[in-house]
């Protein structure tokens, strides 16, 4: 049995080697070209760190990100690689409910499920706000 | 400074950053963090958002590299994430009421126990001490080595590394870190795992701690992509080319070097963080 789920559970993991990568990859690329239409559009400005002021609303939900990018906003452009990024380790944890389905690993489902449920409350549930 | 010096330098140092964390295998974030907050002045939860950014980044983009050798522990590190995400959701919420000051001093702190973690000598003892828990979770595992041998091992003190690694995402979730350092030593020194597993179970974890404390970060404006976006691709590239050199490179004496450098950093932390000049 144990010889069985060992090599289910490396196709799975060979499937998420690539996802990651791929995930990486397009999400590197997308802050790239948000980065340099940055620099075009506000790149002899001043940058203003010191003190803290935190983002406009347009740049915190998901939505006001795509409609950012649909208005060629430099910042939102950005600001949607980084989504795309923080989604590979998400999108990691939610395809292991899939993988331990398939292993008919009902323990580790729920587990992950409870994993997938704290990270969303996290997300969506705006707590901080 | 225009913007575009500001980007390009912040490029450079966050690209050094995540060189020497690939090559130590401590990560960007705890070079990044002091980088912003001691030489740029940059508000220091600012510098968490974009670090827990470079986090993630350095997180998946080692996974892809170790998930092709077989040898993470994926139950180990589902049932582990329970406590991290739960320890970052807090630690996040903390950070948001903090006194900066506070973060930095805590912030120095943890940097001199990654600098002497990161020193010891780390030995690949494999014990068998089968707990019920670890039995009941089927936590215990093996692992292949390159001449085709299969070793087998056992994970003790289930509870014990479980609490460890909340704290290791409180920890996270405060100051911006992948905190690898706390959860080596809940996995290594707790745990009893083999360090080849531990360290890729570790770098799959960090990635999804890191996500979590991140929800937070976003929704209050914590991350701008002004600043995020030079640190994620230096810190990816740097990475990438530490993986690269890994094999060449001196490790022991980087490694020496290294603790140095964050022991400095650390003292800098503490003594701006209680001076109140952060």
């Amino acid at each position: 049995m144990s010889e069985k789920r060992k090599i289910k559970d490396q196709d799975i993991e060979s499937i998420m080697g690539s996802l990651l990568r791929v995930g990486v990859l397009v999400s590197a690329g997308i802050v790239l070209i948000g980065g340099v239409l940055y620099i075009i559009q506000h790149g002899s400005a001043h940058p203003h760190y010191k003190t803290f002021r935190g983002e406009p609303s347009d740049l915190k939900g998901i939505k006001q990100i795509v409609t950012g990018v649909t208005e060629f906003h430099s910042r939102a452009v950005i600001q949607l690689g980084l989504l795309i990024l923080i989604a590979t380790p998400v999108a990691r944890v939610l395809f292991s409910v899939f993988g331990f389905l398939l292993e008919e690993d009902y323990l580790y489902v729920i587990i992950t499920l409870i994993v997938l449920a704290i990270i969303a409350f996290s997300l969506f549930s705006g707590i901080a706000g | 400074m225009s913007i575009f010096v500001f980007t390009l330098i912040l490029l450079i140092g966050a690209f050094i950053a995540g060189l020497l964390g690939s090559l130590t295998g401590l990560g960007g974030g705890v070079v990044i963090i002091p980088m912003l907050t001691l030489i740029f002045h940059v508000d220091i939860r600012y510098a968490i958002g974009a670090s827990l950014i470079s986090v993630i980044a350095t997180s998946s983009g080692a996974a892809a590299a170790y998930v092709k050798e077989g040898i993470s522990n994926i139950r180990i590190g589902m049932f582990l994430e329970i406590a991290t995400t739960m320890g970052a959701v807090a630690g996040a919420l903390v950070a948001v009421y903090a006194p900066t000051q506070l973060i930095a001093v805590l912030f120095g702190i943890i940097l001199l126990i990654s600098a002497s973690v990161s020193l010891r000598k780390r030995q690949e003892k494999i014990i068998s001490r089968p707990g019920k828990v670890a039995a009941w979770l089927r936590l215990n595992s093996s692992y292949p080595t390159k001449d085709g041998k299969e070793i087998s091992y056992t994970v003790a003190y289930v509870p014990g590394g479980f609490l460890m690694m909340m704290v290791a995402g409180v920890i996270s979730g405060l100051l911006g870190i992948g905190s690898g350092a706390l959860k080596v030593i809940a996995m290594d020194n707790i745990m009893k795992l083999p360090f080849k597993v531990s360290t890729t179970t570790s770098n799959f974890m960090i990635g999804v701690t890191a996500a979590t404390s991140t929800g937070v970060y976003l929704s209050r404006g914590y991350s701008d992509p002004g600043l995020s976006m030079p640190i994620v691709l230096g810190v990816l590239g740097g990475a990438f080319v530490g993986s690269k050199v890994l094999v060449k490179a001196q490790t022991k004496s980087l490694r020496i070097l290294f603790a140095i450098v964050i022991t400095f950093l650390a003292i800098q932390m503490i003594y701006n963080g209680i001076s109140g000049t952060l």
